[in-house]
């Protein structure tokens, strides 16, 4: 009855390995999403040495052959061992998933922080941010990849910029809610500086979303990546990404539609496995539905 | 045994069918026809959860996993969906605390009382709408025939709750179940709620379930009484013999911690040092919208108050009456459109953020709210240094002092590096407490600092609050909407209503011999205000003049 | 209420000054020679200089900026570098075969996904949930063209059953035009029922744990009418808001599944205007695409009005 006399709950901190491990751990499916990017990840890290074949060279005499012990999946129309190819092209996709997202959410994070707490850079920069989300994703950046050249930075950059809005738009909502909070009033209170309140209180508490954020970012670049190669917006072939060994194998397709369904399911797969992933931190992290409190 | 209307017998709610997560615990339970019984508890105590369980609405993690409950003698444990909804609305019905929520925001509420009739007679429309009539009359509504089109949104929260009984009373059901109905309404609306659902109840015979965590309201509504702790019945008992003769200690203790109505003793003036004035504060809102016509709101209109050092100062008002935004005013947290606020002789009302830190040091606030009032995310210690640090003391001897503080607001010094989630909320209050006094504040402002509290804890904070202001010769501002909590703290007391100071005097004056009628109104309107609970008597017989 | 739909149509008009102006300089800032660019390698300085010429790029960009704007307000989109052609010729001349699509996939997708969505959410966690679920995440992850051919070769190459590219317009009869759009509207109606019934699932959960759809239960009505008048209704304003954006963004769908099938709309005609580099033809359609989107989020702000009488009686 007295708050008082109520013994203090035992100390309980979980440490970020074991926060991990449980999240993966929470359904099958959620365990084998995370197996497969994995081995995702792995192949594409060390995919220079894994490859049977040389992913560029041109064999004309092997052009458009089926699945073979020699070569696992076939050849495209050049003669160029397709899953030697598909390994070596994860290297691009994951890297620009990957960047877009740290990029994405880096950029929104820093917008959002000003447009949440200072009055006029929000009427500003909301302005900016609605008029980017009006022009579909997919225009802008085959716009921009086809005015700039397509360089794997061009394409970074043309996947980038759409994202951008929606990070700034989510850590704002974020920053306005928690400005509310009695205890960030009581900070300000207490004479913490602008600086002080953002770092200390408000930026933490965009910390769980923007992760989940950034994973749908990284698949949804990805996903970005494949529809502009396939577009023909895309980087140039001579590095493979797994968007434009589809592209080429569009002509082919009657012909050998592997050339466009193999790496297909890979992408597929892949992205599948970053967003049940991300579905998984999300319930693990939401505040509605996490009962404990948040530890560092 | 007896046939009463309702019987509950031995229930027992477990958290996700689990034996060993009992919410509720054998609660037995007995209602006459035409009876009021109040169920009590403070939270946690497994109250509401009793009822839904009746009404066979529990979330669905919860589950009765054994006992009875009975309706006219018909088991409603196991009953099929279908009877149950055959059941509610004709044999009982259920109110609850919040209306606004409670109804639907996008139904007109004529047709949301309608719904009932639609589902569960066979009248022709004109007829429903007819009984939707009566019924609306019957729970003294204005306007009806306008009342019926009308949204939530455009009604006040008696309205709606008023509209609540209706739809609940409509097929003149046994039994209301009521929980928490008058919770969320300002006082002068809950003694309205209150004699409407005594009315009712005379009228229709209907037993009332009434659940409540507030004695007050409990010596106005009950006919027997259950008390509640942690989902165990403590003991049942007719109203006049709980208040006097509490059989459990637990009763004893929860009685004696509501506050009395009866101001306090006087204490003898101490310093004359003024160290917080306002004078003629004002804030206005809105105004100047080119296509929304926003309109004027004048939250704040001409408050002058003065505070001595070591006395208590209260403000008093029902929603909206604006003492918040005074307070908040104050903390300079919003920008007041006029006026002066003197803190230890400077006016700090028009000073730039930059000026005006160093005087933040001398003017503190502990919020309502135990759990949004400190940052989840890092330790208490952090969260009681970050001021002192802001003031350049170093690091180890603010967390030194920090110990101390949690010390003297009754926590060991080792809670320090906990996070904010592994304490309850009378806990989290007193560290909200300890974060303020880590500044050496001259002046500290309450807003609803124990409005959230359970009674017991609520009084302990007071308790705390009192001494702390003894000892270290603090100047507290209290904010509250509870007549009772400012009787047994405040030294002066300012009702407000509108935004506009309404009486302002000693709190035995004000309180005890109101000048302006919306003060005695506020006052008259307070549940419990003839029962002096601590001791177990009505006022009327007590031996001596308070 | 009225001064609540002025003030949405005043805050649409800085949004698209500033899609406007981002879409002006996208082309103007471009590091090195905008004509060049356009042009390709393979340019001669007088085609160069005919091509700065016909956009005017020799002027301050001030001058430019305004001038684009004053043509655009006298429906002069430009010409394009390609065909020589108005773009707002070729631009109508694509309408048809996209705004069908965008209608097939809009309405096949809110009829499956929007029950689909109800039924998870009042299934919460049972079989049903995981499945619809499922199908949500795999709608948004399995790229739109994998799914447009892996239609082709089942439904066209393996069993026959509908044409592997082209469009037949409504007028040559309704049961050639569905029959050529039916695939390109299956593989693009998964991408937006994997939308739409995610966004239902979620705001349909949030408010099945509202406290007026526990007094309804209260009231002993039957979960049908629960479900429907109580909870579906006040879901109504996000679904509605998801199928508007769905709709505004169609554009980006369409671009792949009009390639993939080989349809004659504004998406092949964007894919190939970005191909050869024919900047007033991408300039004008991005333009097009973001004007729906501002008038169907307005149409959406308006239907909020309609729906929610907390906004109709402010």
């Amino acid at each position: 009855m007295t708050d008082q006399s109520t013994p203090l709950a035992p100390r309980q901190r979980i440490s970020p390995v074991s926060r991990v491990a449980e999240i993966v751990t929470s359904s099958p499916v959620v365990l084998i999403a995370s197996i497969i990017l994995l081995v995702v990840v792995l192949t594409a890290l060390f995919a220079p040495w894994l490859v049977p074949h040389d992913p560029v060279r041109l064999t004309p005499s092997v052009r458009l052959k089926p699945p073979s012990e020699t070569y696992w999946l076939g050849t495209d129309a050049y003669g160029r061992d397709l899953f030697s190819r598909i390994l070596m092209g994860g290297r691009v996709s994951l890297v620009v998933g990957v960047a877009a997202a740290i990029f994405a959410v880096f950029f929104g994070l820093i917008l959002g922080l000003f447009a949440g707490y200072i009055r006029w850079i929000d009427a500003v920069l909301m302005r900016m941010v609605d008029g980017l989300m009006a022009i579909p994703s997919i225009l802008l950046a085959i716009a921009i990849v086809s005015l700039w050249g397509a360089t794997i930075w061009t394409v970074l950059i043309a996947i980038t910029i759409p994202e951008v809005p929606r990070v700034v738009r989510l850590v704002r909502s974020l920053v306005l809610s928690a400005r509310e909070e009695p205890y960030v009033e009581a900070a300000i209170a207490a004479g913490s500086s602008t600086a002080l309140i953002m770092r200390r209180h408000l930026v933490p508490n965009t910390i769980a979303p923007l992760i989940i954020q950034g994973t749908y970012i990284c698949a949804s670049a990805i996903l970005t990546e494949a529809i502009l190669s396939f577009l023909g917006a895309g980087i140039n072939p001579s590095t493979p990404s797994w968007g434009n060994i589809m592209a080429e194998g569009r002509i082919y397709f009657q012909i050998n539609p592997g050339i466009v369904l193999w790496p297909g399911l890979v992408v597929s797969v892949a992205i599948l496995s970053i967003n049940l992933l991300g579905d998984a931190v999300r319930d693990a992290l939401d505040p509605r539905m996490a009962k404990r409190g948040i530890e560092r | 045994m007896s046939n009463g209307l309702l019987d509950i017998r031995n229930l027992r709610i477990a958290l996700n069918g689990n034996k060993d997560q009992q919410v509720v615990k054998g609660l037995n339970l007995s209602i006459e026809p035409g009876q009021t019984m109040c169920l009590v508890g403070e939270s946690g105590s497994g109250k509401s959860l009793s009822a839904l369980a009746t009404m066979g609405l529990l979330p669905p993690v919860l589950s009765p996993i054994a006992g009875s409950i009975k309706l006219k003698g018909e088991e409603l444990l196991g009953a099929s969906p279908a009877r149950m909804r055959e059941l509610r609305a004709t044999s009982m019905s259920m109110i609850f605390q919040e209306p606004m929520t409670a109804l639907n925001p996008v139904a007109r509420v004529g047709q949301q009382i309608e719904e009932v009739l639609e589902f569960h007679t066979n009248l022709s429309q004109s007829a429903r709408r007819k009984r939707v009539m009566e019924m609306m009359e019957g729970v003294h509504l204005p306007d009806v025939e306008k009342m019926y089109r009308s949204f939530p949104h455009q009604l006040s929260g008696g309205q709606r709750q008023r509209i609540m009984i209706a739809m609940a009373l409509v097929m003149g059901p046994q039994l209301l179940i009521a929980d928490e109905p008058t919770t969320a309404l300002d006082v002068t609306t809950q003694a309205q709620i209150l004699s409407l659902i005594r009315e009712l109840r005379e009228q229709q015979g209907t037993a009332v379930l009434f659940i409540t965590h507030d004695m007050g309201v409990v010596s106005e509504i009950a006919d027997d009484v259950t008390v509640l702790k942690l989902g165990e019945v403590m003991e049942t008992q007719n109203v006049e013999n709980l208040l006097r003769h509490p059989q459990t200690d637990y009763t004893r203790q929860l009685l004696q911690a509501v506050p009395s109505h009866v101001p306090r003793m006087a204490r003898a003036e101490g310093s004359k040092e003024i160290v917080l004035s306002t004078d003629k504060l004002c804030k206005t809102y809105g105004g100047g919208g080119i296509f929304t016509r926003a309109r004027e709101v004048k939250a704040a209109q001409d408050v002058s108050i003065k505070l001595m050092k070591g006395r208590t100062l209260g403000i008093v008002g029902e929603s909206g009456s604006g003492k918040s935004t005074v307070a908040r005013c104050i903390m300079r947290l919003i920008d007041p459109t006029s006026g002066s606020i003197m803190v230890g002789g400077s006016d700090i009302a028009t000073l730039k953020q930059r000026e005006l830190k160093p005087q933040r040091k001398k003017i503190q606030i502990v919020f309502q709210d135990p759990m949004r009032s400190l940052n989840p995310r890092i330790e208490v210690g952090q969260s009681i240094i970050e001021g002192p640090l802001n003031f350049g003391v170093p690091r180890a001897k603010a967390m030194a002092r920090a110990r101390e503080l949690l010390e003297l607001v009754g926590l060991p010094a080792s809670a320090i590096d906990r996070f904010p989630h592994q304490f309850s909320g009378g806990q989290r209050q007193r560290i909200a407490i300890a974060r303020a006094l880590a500044m050496e504040p001259d002046v500290l402002v309450a807003d609803e600092a124990v409005s959230a509290l359970d009674v017991s804890v609520q009084a302990q904070v007071l308790e705390l609050l009192a001494e702390l202001q003894q000892r270290l010769g603090l100047g507290i501002l209290f904010i509250t909407h509870d007549l009772g909590v400012a009787a047994q703290i405040c030294d002066e007391v300012i009702v407000m209503q509108y935004g506009r100071v309404v009486e302002y005097g000693p709190a035995a004056q004000v309180l005890g011999a109101p000048q302006e009628d919306y003060t005695k109104a506020l006052i008259s309107a307070a549940p419990g205000r003839d029962w002096d609970f601590a001791n177990f008597r009505p006022f009327s017989e007590a031996p001596l003049a308070p | 209420m009225l001064g609540y739909i002025l003030q949405r149509i005043l805050a649409a008009i800085p949004v698209m000054g500033f899609v406007a102006l981002f879409v002006f300089l996208l082309l103007r800032l471009t590091p090195g020679d905008p004509a060049a660019i356009i042009a390709g390698d393979t340019a001669t300085p007088a085609q160069l200089e005919a091509i700065r010429t016909s956009l005017g790029l020799n002027d301050p960009l001030f001058t430019q900026f305004f001038r684009w704007i004053g043509q655009l307000f006298q429906g002069d989109f430009g010409t394009s570098i390609i065909s020589g052609k108005p773009v707002i010729e070729l631009i109508a001349a694509r309408m048809e075969p996209t705004i069908s699509l965008a209608l097939t996939t809009i309405v096949l997708s809110v009829a499956i996904a929007v029950p689909l969505g109800v039924i998870a959410a009042w299934k919460h966690g049972t079989l049903i949930d995981r499945f619809v679920m499922l199908l949500s995440v795999l709608g948004f992850s399995v790229p739109v063209f994998v799914i447009g051919y892996l239609m082709i070769s089942l439904f066209s190459m393996q069993l026959g059953w509908f044409p592997v590219q082209g469009f037949k317009p409504i007028g040559d009869g309704v049961g050639k035009f569905f029959h050529t759009i039916a695939l390109p509207t299956f593989t693009l109606t998964l991408l937006y029922i994997a939308l739409i019934a995610r966004i239902t699932r979620t705001s349909m959960l949030e408010i099945l744990g509202d406290d007026y759809v526990r007094t309804a239960r209260a009231k002993g009505l039957p979960e049908s009418r629960v479900l429907m008048r109580h909870a579906l209704r006040n879901c109504s304003v996000p679904i509605i808001t998801v199928i508007g954006i769905g709709l505004a963004l169609i554009i980006s769908g369409v671009v792949v599944t009009e390639s993939v099938f080989n349809l004659p709309g504004l998406g092949r005609l964007t894919v190939d205007a970005v191909l050869a580099r024919d900047y007033p033809v991408i300039q004008a359609v991005i333009l097009l695409a973001s004007l729906i989107y501002v008038v169907i989020n307005l149409l959406i702000d308006i239907a909020y009005v309609i729906l929610d009488p907390r906004i109709r009686y402010a």
